[in-house]
């Protein structure tokens, strides 16, 4: 009896947190669900950083700076919830949720300046020393977009031409220093999107942490740049390699359509199991039912990150929990078969299922492990609900099930 | 009740006529891959102003897009599949639709690279290989003591493993087959998804066959003088009820979902029925009576 209370106290808490009936309780608090992007509108954005002139020691470092940088522009642009991350080592992942300004924003990320500072390669002379200034050869530096505090206009006051000032941070002043002093009396070329837009020459060894650059700007250009430098530089570049975007009223479609499909698939689980196994078959529906809500539940507290392959992962377990509850009678109906007592057949018919259920769920959880190990991100929302379905559909069948049959076996024993 | 031992012949002949017809349709014609693994990208779009197909073929040839694809969808929009375009590009090509035929809302897009698409071909292969190979080493181990228990002759648990990934192997490549079929008449392409239903026929091949294997392990150690073939014939037929209930009970679902799940998972499910409907056949009529044979050739 003490294992019905709990099967259902357990059951109306989870009913509360689907219901989000958890108010009176005095928890104002509510679990919604996380919708993924297939659902909920967004895009998904794969870049990847083009690191083939960062030695090993920094690539690390240039990608998590690109992530900070993009991260920046994409909150300054007011989309809900960006979420902005690195995936293995070149890649990071831009996931921009919700309606509006998403076709903007991903403009934005693609307005994003790669800034560098190359020198003349040592390895390299030029043979023409008469041409070597129009056409040296250049290699980066370690001086890039990362060590950007902040960018300004100035006026040169001999001109009046606008310019514009880098101020480094301050590894970026140790490096700067470095690289002037050892380049003094060469070129120290600053490149913005891969294109040459000063070439100064090295006069001394710079320390205070400033460069300036002079090109030949008008003012509002000078005004663009130094805003796109402000608002973060790459210290490499970029490509857009996947993209992936979801409209609203799609996602919206989506989830309806799901969850009708599920409504009428479990309903019509339910009426087989009805007419097939009668009384038992509302065992089962109630175990099915509790089973429900209790994996919904979990959706909203852990939370997991539904989507419409996520949702096919949960109807399939529902496939797997009802088998679980069928091997089940089965076994029971074959062990009465024999002649043994509704007691000894219930016993027996449940301890034998369960080496059955135990191993043909293991052997899913198994494959549950390696496709969220290895998958791709829409694998792995599949993978997650199927893989909490499958532990909890064990759960039911050794907890909710078995416990609802015992009671029916009270109930007919003294016939 | 079924007589596996004697009729054998019969299930292995359906079986192989139907992988032989898969692996000819997949040798022919292949499997048509959609832009996830081909590269390149689909837009579906629902312009305000009334457009004709037409216009808007019209207007994408002047852009230069290339080698493309329009087809209208059942909400009055279009699908544009556009094969050699770049993620990088898509914005653009937004911008001068917009330009060229006035503003529209965009439903999805989609827009892969091509080393993306090689990359996620290459993991898909992968998964398949590693989940296989992971069923054979788990089934193994399960039923490590099979073997002992079977006095008259060994079973070794290996030889179980083995008769499990033959059936998988048999219910993917029919999946497969269906799809090429599909794929050269009817245009259906294979994407990410699919491989995600690959995998789950997969797991459910195995499930299925592993709750038959487990009634025979037992009957083996409740009747160590029985004969093997009489014994799996017997074990056989005392799960019958159980896999048809189960798999009636999945196809209900997996129905369910494909007639009222909208068109973004139809193929999917699709695939998870063709293969549930086949993991259910080899379960019984490929796995066990590879056994028998297996068992009376020695």
């Amino acid at each position: 009896m003490a294992r019905l209370a709990g099967i259902i106290l357990l059951a109306a808490f989870a009913a509360l947190v689907v219901f989000d009936s958890l108010g009176f309780a005095g928890l104002d608090k509510k679990f919604p669900y996380r919708l993924g992007l297939d659902l909920s509108g967004g895009a998904h954005l794969v870049y990847e950083g083009d690191l083939s002139n960062i030695p090993d020691d920094d690539k690390k470092d240039a990608m998590s700076s690109v992530r900070d940088v993009i991260e920046r522009r994409v909150n300054a642009f007011g989309v809900a919830e960006p979420i902005v991350q690195l995936s293995g080592e070149r890649r990071m992942i831009v996931e921009l949720a919700g309606i509006g300004n998403i076709d903007d924003a991903i403009n934005e990320i693609g307005l994003t300046p790669f800034l560098e500072f190359r020198v003349e390669d040592p390895d390299l002379p030029p043979e023409d020393e008469a041409a070597a200034p129009a056409n040296p050869q250049f290699i980066p530096s370690g001086l890039s977009g990362q060590h950007l505090r902040k960018a300004d206009i100035v006026f040169d006051p001999q001109s009046n031409q606008p310019q514009i000032t880098l101020d480094f941070t301050s590894e970026g002043r140790d490096r700067f220093a470095e690289i002037t002093r050892g380049n003094v009396g060469r070129v120290v070329a600053i490149f913005l999107d891969g294109e040459v837009i000063s070439a100064p020459v090295v006069q001394q060894e710079i320390k205070s942490g400033q460069a300036v650059i002079s090109g030949n700007f008008t003012v509002e250009d000078a005004k663009t740049l130094a805003r796109r430098l402000n608002a973060g530089a790459l210290p490499v570049p970029i490509q857009l390699i996947q993209q992936q975007t979801v409209g609203p009223s799609l996602g919206v479609s989506s989830i309806e359509k799901s969850f009708t499909a599920g409504i009428i698939g479990l309903a019509a689980v339910g009426i087989f199991m009805l007419i097939h196994y009668r009384g038992r078959g509302v065992v089962a529906v109630l175990a099915l039912l509790v089973y429900a809500i209790l994996n919904l539940a979990i959706f909203k507290l852990i939370p997991v990150t539904l989507t419409l392959a996520g949702i096919a992962g949960f109807i399939l377990s529902i496939g797997m929990a009802v088998d679980a509850n069928i091997l089940i009678f089965e076994r029971i109906t074959e062990e009465k078969r024999a002649g043994k007592s509704p007691a000894k057949s219930f016993r027996e018919g449940f301890a034998r299922a369960w080496a059955a259920i135990r191993d043909s769920n293991f052997s899913s959880l198994l494959t549950v492990f390696i496709l969220g190990y290895f998958g791709t991100s829409l694998i792995k929302g599949f993978a997650v609900t199927l893989g909490i379905g499958i532990v909890l559909s064990m759960f039911t069948a050794i907890t909710v099930s078995k416990t609802f049959m015992e009671l029916t076996l009270i109930r007919r024993r003294p016939e | 009740m079924l007589r596996l031992a004697q009729n054998y012949k019969y299930f292995f002949l359906v079986s192989a006529v139907l992988s032989l017809a898969s692996i000819t349709f997949l040798a022919l014609w292949g499997l048509k891959l959609g832009i996830d693994f081909r590269g390149g990208t689909l837009l579906e779009v629902r312009f305000e102003n009334q457009v004709q197909a037409g216009r808007l073929e019209g207007a994408l040839r002047e852009i230069n897009a290339g080698e493309f694809l329009v087809q209208s969808t059942e909400n009055g929009g279009f699908l544009v599949k556009i094969a050699a375009l770049a993620p990088g590009a898509l914005q653009e090509l937004k911008q001068s639709l917009a330009d060229s035929l006035g503003d529209f809302s965009e439903e999805r897009s989609e827009s892969v690279g091509p080393i993306i698409g090689k990359e996620l071909l290459k993991r898909a292969y992968l998964q398949v290989v590693l989940v296989a190979a992971a069923i054979i080493l788990y089934i193994a181990y399960a039923f490590r003591r099979v073997a002992k228990s079977s006095k008259n002759n060994a079973l070794s648990s290996w030889k179980l493993g083995t008769a499990t990934v033959i059936a998988l192997i048999h219910d993917l490549l029919i999946t497969l087959g269906v799809f090429a079929l599909l794929g050269r008449f009817f245009g259906v392409e294979v994407d990410s998804l699919f491989v995600t239903a690959l995998l789950t026929i997969l797991g459910f091949s195995v499930h299925d066959t592993i709750v038959v294997f487990d009634r025979i392990r037992e009957n083996l150690q409740n009747h160590p003088h029985k004969e093997f073939s009489a014994l799996v014939n017997y074990s056989v037929n005392q799960t019958l009820s159980r896999s048809i209930n189960t798999s009636s009970t999945l196809v209900f679902v997996l129905l369910a979902m494909m007639l009222f799940g909208g068109s973004s998972t139809f193929f999917f499910i699709g695939a998870i029925l063709v293969g549930v409907i086949s993991g259910t056949y080899s379960s019984i009529f490929i796995a066990s009576p590879i056994l028998i044979l297996w068992q009376s050739k020695k």
